[in-house]
């Protein structure tokens, strides 16, 4: 497999073809922002806290690192004010759902994203699905998955599955950054057949 | 119809069925489109097979039902060859007379025909009427000549002569060169050139590729794709199986929605004509290609027009967009190359291998050629499916064609593009509507919607509902779309409702540009633009809600009052019988006031108030003025002495 080299905030990052930039940026120490994404998954590029500008040839375009791969000469930014904006836009558009995540508290200092700036929404889900994701991809039980669409989108919890599946596993709770995959499950748990 | 299996057969049983029909024989043509079936057009068929048989002219006289003709505000519509005599608005009770009049004899019946307000006089034949008289129905003008279900109309007005073409006189990558050289681009929304498209799924490594037809139009008031899908499914094959050949394609989907009925049972026959006759299915025309399309019904989402959701939806999956690159022409449809195109891109391939890429790129504009097909609707006397060349000043579409704004209102502006398109004020109204200016005008060709606006509109409440669609239909996968969407929604409608604060336009601002910049696929990177446009175009009416609590355009509930003016009322009672929350006090002979309180601003009072007494107004951003004392309501008049 041939490497690929590029340009990650000035410095020179060598890669395996195929990688994505965000695999080689964070394996040359780079720290790039993340919700959605989880080593062992496929790419979702669901939250777009990854954006990065990506130059090639003269043009700079916004790209979701998780999913983008890497190329020869892309010259990668990953702190302009214009990142550094957008990514505190989606904070704060996120912290609407889950004020007290700490994860999301952390991000919230680094971009200094205000908790307060958008109206404060029911559910604390952020549907980053790694909830779903896991399930399906790693465990491959699927007992918790999307339902509706669009701002009526939530996760979960399929009684029929979960009551034969979840309680040995649970492995979910610990990706959510929010802890509503637990409430999902309790409320599942209140609802499903004994 | 036999199975074809040269070329010679297909020429042979043209002849075959052109030998049949004499040109000058009459032939009744009665819209059957969604359109006109809406407005009655079945019973109207039937009433005609019914005349036509009981006075024993069915062997004389050649009825078909076709697809739509486009002149929807009309229908339904009746044509009567040879002469082109059109009637419009026909009921079951016309048919008899019709019959008489115009198919057994030579007449016309004066009262079905159009009128033309501006010279008053009628007219008798459809291509002389101004809607028709300005277009240029070289795509959808086949849906009027044929029946969808039947090949031999088809094969009538030239059908498969351009597949016949591709198949014998040219290689596959000259196919491809004439479809660049045409310079067609997607008629779906994005605009991205065809050929383009069709050499890097040529080129793409892999034996297995698949052509797909997006017939998942979801955009509110749009039907162009819906019409020809209906109307003239063979040829959206014939465009398919062309595609198919120059990219090595030997399997196609056409994925349509559910929603569309008469779409999908006329696709499904069509297939199974040309299977029959040799037109689909495995060596095609004795030319030793093969070639096989199936219907996929999707279940409605408007996500699912965006060409990798829709693909994922094919594929038994959630119907989510997912990033691109790889394009779907590399890695598509089960991770194969795919050639995915609109309907009316489709339906325009054929033209341009029969006629030539030169004669294609002679009508249009530099960057955007050929036809295109616009769904015309809002306040607009003439409601229906357009055809007109690209660059054809928006100007002409609206008054040349559409006939104008009903009820002598002022146009405000013309809402192009879908959802995520934007409106482009009346100042701007000469502009050419091609791909790129609309894109400089801040909106976008989108499939063709034309939504017209009159100056009762409010354009932060236009903003509003298109936000709040796109937010009911945005997959949910990305938070600068799912969230800023939401965001945008709840800021636009509070503005609406009277509690619009400063600083909320510099917030819309924000959320728009990180769904430009952020989102996942085209959804969320245009949907900002109902808002955008509106804020660019109609500043004013976003800063007299926020800042006056005024509404410009009277038309949010929220911001509005109705009033009697006690000078001007006569006491009628009118107005106090049709209020349906009993909000108007009053009684014969006493001035009528309305309770601000219990009025629920729906308008009855304004609409019943008779025009000469014009007593009832509509006020915005102004105290209501304080009823009039209970003492000086009663009407004297100097006859009755008191």
């Amino acid at each position: 497999m041939s490497q690929i080299r590029m340009l990650v905030d000035g410095r020179e990052v060598v890669s395996d073809e195929g990688a994505t930039v965000l695999e080689a940026a964070r394996s040359a120490g780079i720290t790039i922002p993340t919700l959605c994404h989880h080593d062992l998954l496929q790419p979702y590029g669901g939250c777009r806290l990854c954006i990065v500008e990506a130059e090639t040839g003269g043009r700079v375009a916004l790209v979701a690192s998780c999913v983008h791969q890497v190329q020869d000469n892309l010259v990668v930014r990953t702190r302009t004010e214009r990142v550094d904006r957008i990514r505190r836009t989606l904070l704060e558009l996120l912290l609407a759902h889950a004020p007290e995540s700490p994860q999301l508290q952390e991000l919230a200092a680094t971009y200094g994203a205000d908790r307060n700036r958008f109206e404060q929404q029911a559910s604390f889900c952020v549907i980053c699905g790694l909830c779903v994701r896991y399930c399906a991809e790693v465990k491959g039980k699927h007992a918790v998955g999307f339902v509706d669409r669009g701002t009526r989108k939530e996760i979960c919890f399929v009684p029929e599955i979960a009551v034969m599946e979840c309680a040995t596993c649970l492995e979910c709770f610990p990706l959510c950054p929010t802890s509503y995959a637990q409430a999902a499950y309790v409320l599942m748990k209140g609802l499903a057949p004994r | 119809m036999p199975r074809m299996s040269t070329r010679e057969d297909l020429e042979r049983a043209r002849r075959l069925v052109l030998a049949g029909r004499d040109p000058d024989a009459p032939c009744v043509t009665v819209c059957g489109g969604t359109g006109c079936l809406a407005s009655g057009a079945g019973k109207v068929v039937a009433a005609f097979e019914h005349e036509i048989e009981s006075r024993g002219l069915s062997a004389d006289v050649a009825f078909r039902s076709t697809g739509c003709h486009g002149y929807c505000e009309r229908g339904p519509i009746v044509v009567v060859e040879p002469e082109e005599t059109c009637y419009l608005r026909v009921k079951p009770d016309d048919v008899a007379e019709i019959v008489t009049e115009t198919v057994a004899g030579t007449r016309v019946v004066d009262r079905l025909l159009y009128l033309d307000p501006a010279t008053g006089r009628k007219v008798a034949r459809e291509s002389d009427i101004p809607f028709y008289r300005h277009q240029r129905r070289v795509v959808f003008g086949a849906n009027r000549k044929v029946d969808p279900r039947s090949l031999e109309d088809f094969l009538a007005i030239g059908g498969y002569h351009a597949l016949a073409t591709a198949l014998f006189d040219m290689t596959p990558a000259e196919v491809v060169d004439e479809v660049k050289g045409a310079g067609l681009r997607g008629r779906g929304g994005a605009g991205y050139p065809t050929g383009l498209k069709w050499e890097t799924a040529r080129n793409a490594p892999g034996d297995t590729k698949y052509v797909v037809v997006n017939c998942d139009e979801g955009d509110p008031g749009a039907y162009m794709d819906r019409s020809l899908m209906e109307g003239n499914p063979l040829g959206v094959l014939e465009g398919l199986t062309i595609g198919a050949y120059a990219i090595g394609a030997h399997e196609g989907y056409v994925y349509v929605r559910q929603e569309y009925p008469l779409a999908v049972e006329n696709v499904l026959i069509a297939i199974e004509k040309a299977e029959g006759a040799g037109l689909l299915g495995s060596d095609i025309l004795g030319s030793g290609f093969d070639f096989t399309v199936r219907v996929h019904r999707g279940a409605g989402a408007f996500v699912c027009g965006e060409e990798t959701a829709l693909l994922l939806s094919l594929e038994g999956r959630a119907g989510e967009p997912r990033p691109r690159p790889p394009y779907p022409a590399v890695k598509g449809l089960w991770e194969r190359p795919t050639v995915i195109n609109n309907v009316e891109t489709w339906a325009n391939v054929p033209l341009i291998v029969s006629g030539g890429a030169a004669a294609y790129a002679s009508v249009g504009t530099g960057g955007s050629k050929g036809t295109k097909i616009f769904s015309l609707v809002g306040k607009i006397n003439n409601t229906g499916l357009v055809e007109v060349p690209m660059g054809i000043a928006l100007r002409e579409v609206v008054y040349t064609i559409g006939g104008g704004i009903p009820g002598g209102r002022k146009l405000k502006a013309v809402q192009t593009g879908g959802p995520s398109g934007g409106c482009i004020p009346e100042e701007r109204l000469d502009l050419q509507v091609d791909f790129d200016e609309l894109t400089r005008a801040g909106s976008m060709m989108g499939s063709g919607g034309l939504i017209v606006m009159d100056e009762d509109t409010c354009m932060v409440d236009v903003a509003r509902y298109f936000t709040s669609f796109l937010a009911d239909e945005s997959c949910g996968k990305c938070v600068p779309c799912r969230e800023g969407l939401r965001q945008m929604h709840g800021i636009l409608a509070r503005i609406c409702e009277g509690g619009g604060r400063e600083g909320d336009l510099e917030v819309l601002q924000e959320l728009s540009e990180v769904a430009v910049e952020a989102s996942l696929c085209a959804l969320g990177k245009t949907a900002p633009n109902p808002f955008l446009s509106t804020y660019r175009y109609f500043r004013d009416e976003y800063e007299a809600h926020i800042r006056e609590n005024r509404c410009p355009a009277l038309s949010c509930k929220a911001l509005i009052s109705y009033y009697i003016e006690p000078e001007l009322c006569k006491a009628c009672k009118l107005c106090l019988k049709a209020c349906p929350a009993g909000a108007i006090d009053g009684e014969r002979k006493r001035i009528h006031v309305i309770d601000q309180e219990r009025c629920t601003r729906c308008g009855a009072c304004l609409e019943v108030c008779p025009s000469r007494f014009g007593a009832v107004r509509k006020i915005s951003g102004e105290p209501v003025p304080p009823p009039l004392p209970e003492d000086q309501r009663r009407i004297a008049r100097a006859s009755e002495g008191t």
